[in-house]
């Protein structure tokens, strides 16, 4: 009744009335594409800056041109051979390998379990979960610690693995709960009348279902191995273990106090190019989970 | 039938002790026993043993020795260390969450207009330094920071005499906080998906009543996007008071020992890891755990009692 009230006033003044909305929106975009791409610039110019320094020599580093003359490739192999390089990689890909592989696979099946069986006591255990969530790090850093001191695990690669075949983070059980939640009811209920138990439900119907969501997971399981600091910090005391983000910190105390720039630029260079990969091929999978991270407040 | 199953009641048909929701039952606990252990085992068991801890001295060669609140009134009366670091993360929480929020907020907005061109690259380059943490990043930083670092060379652009950052104990903590600010993608995605679920209608609605854009930001945007501010400020605070790696790489690169220059990069849990694991000191770091644990704890419980009054829910 009122949208057909209000028809003859709209209808008066519609066309002068949208002209100006349309106008105003073409200024706001205008004015958004304006403050973007300064503000693109100023996110994207540190990469520029660093691929420059990287391939300058070490009395041009301070020199304000972003073209390095002369182009000094030579930095790379210098600054990757300066220390053991190649082991840090192959104990970084072996801890990253191994934690991915166990934070997929076990946050897989515990979601499994909270979204798609019942069973008493799961709304207990999954309020469990998201307490976990928000859980500080902080108060169970030390008496891990301690516990894994005491079997035996520190300077080991356990510390780092282990526990991601546990759960994994709870993060990741609840994105793909959220996920396994939207999966039909009905395909499980078709598999178990025809006589297949939950595991191959679970393998062979959900997990192909879940494949973005599990992709998600695994790239942010990846980001998370690979760029931790803290706990090889707190785990890894030789230098045989270390891994590439605590070998990036030698290099502070080479070059008689003062940082060498160029070669820390260069080796910097290298050891974020895996993850910038990964994100440029699972960009898509990666932003569709960390919206599925944030829909529920 | 019925005859001739009253009188051989062994025969009746019994349902099976294995029905349907039993085994349903049993499987969900077993494919959950990998959290439900790990949990007990590595989140639970250690919280409790802490606790424990906190009351005695504890260098995990010896046994730890009950010493009761000695290490607690050690911290609140004596520690002058704990009052720095504690007031170093005060100020880091208080700046950085609402100048990130705030920020990250802005830009999901002006993403998130109709028909606006290269959303999707203007997307991937403010997200692709959420992906960046490690110590690679915080280099990258310490060096656009620099005092004749990209930062300083392009405010003198703009005659502005830029502060030495890392190597002034007035500048470190805002210096950190300018390099908090790459990262600012993770809550612009989340705040895009709200605003996706705002519908249109409303908006158009607001319009007929006569609403302008700060109006309809007010009375539409802000209360609709509620609990994803709310979770946003919840997550970010608590990760706030956590802030160790950049800071503590920062300190390493530009200064000589951890909290350089000057302590006003010493944050809290920079703090705990040295008298834990430089000083050995388990109980006293389990003590100062606790604390930062009860102090979040607070503002979190205040945070969900004030939601009541701000946050929006629809159903």
């Amino acid at each position: 009744m009122s949208t057909i009230a209000t028809q003859p006033a709209r209808a008066l003044t519609g066309s002068s009335w949208q002209h100006s909305k349309r106008r105003r929106a073409l200024i706001a975009r205008i004015v958004a594409l304006i403050i973007l791409l300064l503000g693109g610039i100023l996110f994207f110019m540190p990469f520029l800056y660093m691929l420059s320094t990287s391939l300058k020599l070490q009395k041009d580093v301070f020199n304000p041109n972003w073209i390095p003359h002369p182009i000094a490739w030579n930095n790379y192999k210098d600054a990757l051979t300066s220390a053991p390089f190649g082991t840090y990689f192959k104990n970084t890909a072996i801890i990253t390998f191994f934690a991915v592989a166990g934070n997929v696979l076990s946050a897989s099946l515990v979601a499994y379990s909270f979204a798609r069986l019942r069973w008493p006591g799961r709304d207990f255990w999954f309020g469990v979960v998201l307490a976990t969530m928000i859980l500080p790090g902080i108060v169970t850093m030390i008496p891990r610690y301690i516990l894994f001191s005491k079997i035996g695990w520190v300077n080991t690669f356990l510390p780092l693995t282990v526990p991601a075949w546990l759960g994994g983070s709870t993060l990741y059980i609840f994105l793909l709960r959220q996920f396994y939640r939207g999966i039909p009811m009905d395909l499980s209920e078709a598999a178990r009348i025809d006589g297949a138990g939950e595991l191959r439900i679970w393998w062979q119907i959900i997990m192909p279902l879940a494949r973005p969501a599990l992709a998600a997971v695994t790239i942010f399981a990846f980001n998370g191995a690979w760029d931790d600091y803290m706990d090889p910090l707190i785990y890894l005391h030789d230098e045989s273990l270390y891994t590439l983000q605590l070998g990036l910190t030698t290099f502070k105390a080479g070059g008689g106090g003062v940082p060498e720039w160029h070669w820390m630029m260069a080796a910097s260079l290298v050891v974020l190019l895996p993850v910038v990969i990964i994100f440029f091929a699972g960009q898509k999978y990666f932003i569709e989970g960390v919206t599925l991270t944030g829909i529920k407040g | 039938m019925a005859g001739v199953a009253v009188s051989t009641p062994h025969k009746t048909y019994k349902r099976p002790w294995l029905t349907q929701t039993r085994r349903e039952a049993a499987y969900g606990y077993l494919f959950a026993l990998p959290f439900i252990i790990g949990f007990l085992a590595l989140t639970l068991g250690p919280m409790i043993f802490s606790l424990y801890a906190s009351f005695t001295k504890y260098n995990i060669v010896s046994a730890p020795e009950w010493t009761g609140l000695d290490n607690y009134q050690t911290i609140f009366q004596y520690d002058d260390t704990f009052r720095i670091a504690l007031k170093n993360t005060f100020f880091y929480v208080i700046v950085k969450t609402p100048l990130a929020i705030a920020l990250s907020l802005f830009l999901a907005i002006l993403l998130n207009l109709e028909n606006l061109p290269f959303k999707r690259i203007f997307r991937t380059v403010y997200y692709l330094p959420s992906v960046l943490t490690g110590v690679a990043a915080v280099f990258l930083w310490v060096w656009v920071l620099n005092p004749e670092g990209l930062l300083n060379r392009g405010l003198s652009l703009l005659h502005i005499p830029g502060p030495n950052w890392f190597y002034d104990p007035n500048w470190s903590k805002p210096g950190l906080i300018v390099m908090a600010m790459w990262y600012i993608g993770t809550p612009m995605l989340i705040f895009l998906a709200g605003l996706n679920g705002i519908p249109q209608q409303l908006y158009e609605a607001a319009e007929i009543d006569g609403a302008g854009t700060i109006r309809k930001f007010w009375s539409v945007t802000i209360p609709l996007l509620s609990p994803t501010i709310f979770y946003l400020v919840v997550t970010n605070i608590i990760g706030a008071f956590q802030v160790f790696t950049s800071a503590y790489v920062v300190s390493n690169t530009a200064g000589s020992a951890p909290g350089d220059p000057a302590q006003s990069l010493l944050f809290y849990e920079i703090y705990l890891y040295q008298r834990a694991f430089q000083h050995l000191e388990m109980g006293y770091a389990c003590a100062l755990a606790w604390i930062l644990f009860a102090i979040v704890m607070v503002i979190t419980g205040f945070q969900l009692w004030l939601a009541k009054r701000w946050v929006y829910y629809e159903s």
